[in-house]
């Protein structure tokens, strides 16, 4: 059983950003780089599955970790190596212009991603359920589309349900809103999109920060010329809608003005 | 009726329905219903509206809807759309709008939308411009730009389809257009046959079940203290453990913390949780992603602590400290003591 798992690699949740030059992106110059966080619930699923397939008795499962982008997103396939994927693949897009991920929408990367897969034909496809920077939430079920896959999004565990209708079935329960869940079936291979808090992340250990230097981690060309079908005008701060009255001072005069409001405007204490 | 504007409206889900209460709408599909009248009608085209599902049932779903300012209300029934499926709303959408023929096709961006509507826009070869907060009008001719939010709010991006010939597929947030303006009218119903066969749906759902019933119930709370990533460690929540009781406040979390079984999930404000609305929110170390804030913006006093000056949270506060909440939180629950 192969399981390929499609990761992005995103900005720090805190990272201050500026807006380019032409108004029209992100600059990218001093931003610290991290694995977008669903991805990581996706990435902890696929490695407990290995663990639960080889539990089963159904066979060693292999974890393909995936991201397009520019050299830096290696740092982040190597973090999933250390967790314990067993190899990787980089799909290599330019730093900037031309077929940079800037060019490119959601469908133009999920079409690079799916090219990629193609080539592994894995049983299963796991990824975030949307990403902490453009937060399309697309990514996934395109992919599933351009695969000729069935798919669950926000799917929060999944299990084997055996046999049935010539091969392998998964057995999924997916979030749906308001506190309600659901049971899912549907034929091998197919592609899951993972919601948070189906697991605990796991960190990686020394050893395999180790181990994971001598894993493969092989480069592909970005083949799918960008064909975006939408464009980003401008990029801007929000305005405020509401006036904020910010409190500076040391730590007990804020406390002193806070209890002071709390007492007499708020009228809670 | 070519190059107008379509509605693809949502029944609340099989859960809601199954507890009753109220009308058979998702909120956020008369509010989508409420974009797009006024898409078109800043277009000067026609808007219609579809509804999905099994013919008998959906009959009177379209009956309500004709009583709306729109052009025609397609009823697509089949009887494999009597339950939901990504396939079979695929299929059954992909085939309306090759009827219909709609410019712009207007989607709530529900978690259902989310499942399906992403892989309707490949079959179109279009990406769904997706969570759209507003649509401004730009350009001569005019045409509309849609506003989403990146990096969890903190920056806005406008977007513009460009695909010539293309149809523009788009979802909007919930809370970000009024439902009260959604115009009344007198509109006819369309039946449209879909024709779709079973070997179309190759995902089997069962019933949707809901956990435990909940024993914290924060919508009746009148002080909350909300907690978030900044606190860090688990061992870090002693110190809002000690605001919360200080102040007499329930205390809540944003998903990350319940995710990592820090609180339990019954504490979880926001989309996935309880929707509050007490005379004080104090978020604590809370960013504020639009998940968090549609489940607390409706607070009458919101106070955000919090070191990163950019974070969302402080564009719904009424009272923001942009600081340390190690320091700041010990100080102000030693002062609430006195």
């Amino acid at each position: 059983m192969k399981i390929v798992v499609a990761v992005k690699q995103v900005p720090e949740r805190e990272a201050a950003l500026r807006v380019t030059p032409d108004g029209r992106g992100i600059d990218e110059s001093d931003v610290e780089w991290t694995m977008n966080e669903p991805d990581a619930y996706a990435l902890e699923e696929a490695l407990q599955l290995k663990q639960r397939a080889a539990d089963a008795g159904l066979g060693e499962a292999e974890v393909v970790v995936l991201c397009a982008g520019p050299e830096r997103v290696q740092s982040t396939l190597r973090e999933a190596l250390a967790k314990g994927a067993d190899r990787a693949l980089h799909v290599v897009t330019p730093e900037s212009g031309e077929g940079s991920l800037a060019e490119r929408g959601s469908l133009d990367v999920a079409r690079l991603l799916a090219e990629a897969v193609k080539g592994e034909q894995p049983e299963l496809v796991l990824t975030g359920l949307q990403s902490d920077d453009l937060g399309a939430g697309q990514t996934g079920v395109v992919m599933a589309e351009l695969l000729g896959v069935p798919h669950a999004t926000l799917v929060l565990q999944v299990e084997f349900a055996g046999q049935g209708g010539g091969g392998r079935r998964i057995k999924v329960r997916r979030e749906l809103e308001d506190g309600w869940t659901q049971f899912v079936e549907m034929p091998l291979p197919a592609l899951l999109t993972i919601q948070s808090g189906g697991n605990r992340l796991r960190y990686a250990t020394l050893m395999g920060i180790k181990r994971a230097r001598q894993k493969e981690m092989r480069e592909l060309s970005a083949a799918a010329p960008a064909q975006r079908v939408d464009e980003v005008v401008r990029v801007s701060p929000p305005l405020r809608v509401k006036q904020t009255e910010m409190l500076t001072g040391a730590a007990e005069e804020i406390a002193a003005k806070l209890v002071e409001r709390l007492r007499f405007e708020v009228k809670v204490l | 009726m070519s190059a107008g504007v379509l509605v693809v409206m949502e029944t609340k889900g099989a859960g809601e329905r199954r507890t009753g209460g109220g009308a058979a709408w998702h909120r956020v599909s008369t509010e989508a219903l409420a974009a797009g009248q006024t898409l078109a009608a800043e277009l000067g085209v026609a808007c219609s509206a579809a509804v999905l599902g099994e013919s008998a049932a959906i009959a009177p779903l379209a009956a309500e809807l004709a009583a709306h300012r729109l052009e025609t209300v397609w009823a697509v029934g089949d009887d494999l759309l009597a339950v939901y499926t990504a396939d079979g709303w695929t299929a059954a959408l992909e085939r309306l709008i090759a009827q219909a023929e709609p410019k712009f096709v207007v989607f709530p961006h529900t978690y259902q939308v989310r499942d399906y509507a992403p892989a309707l826009a490949t079959r179109l070869g279009e990406a769904l411009i997706g969570d759209v907060t507003a649509i401004q009008m730009a350009g001569e001719p005019r045409e509309p730009l849609f506003v989403r939010q990146w990096m969890q709010g903190k920056l806005n991006a406008v977007y513009r389809h460009r695909k010539p010939g293309g149809v523009c597929l788009l979802s909007v947030q919930a809370g970000s257009f009024r439902a009260d303006a959604v115009q009344a009218g007198q509109s006819q119903v369309r039946e449209f046959a879909p024709k779709l066969a079973a070997e179309m749906i190759r995902t089997a759902p069962s019933e949707p079940v809901r956990e435990a019933a909940q024993t914290v119930d924060l919508s009746a709370a009148e002080v909350i203290v909300g907690v978030g990533r900044g606190i860090g460690e688990q061992e870090n929540l002693k110190l809002v453990e000690d605001l919360a009781q200080a102040l007499g406040a329930e205390l809540a979390a944003s998903r990350p913390i319940c995710d990592a079984g820090w609180l339990p999930l019954e504490r979880q404000v926001g989309s996935s949780g309880q929707t509050v609305a007490p005379k004080l929110y104090l978020a604590v170390g809370i960013s504020g992603a639009i998940q968090h804030l549609v489940g607390m913006k409706g607070a009458k006093t919101v106070i955000a602590i919090n070191k990163d000056a950019d974070a969302p949270i402080f564009e719904v506060a009424d009272i923001g400290v942009v600081g340390d909440l190690f320091e700041v939180v010990p100080a102000l629950t030693r002062t609430i003591r006195g």
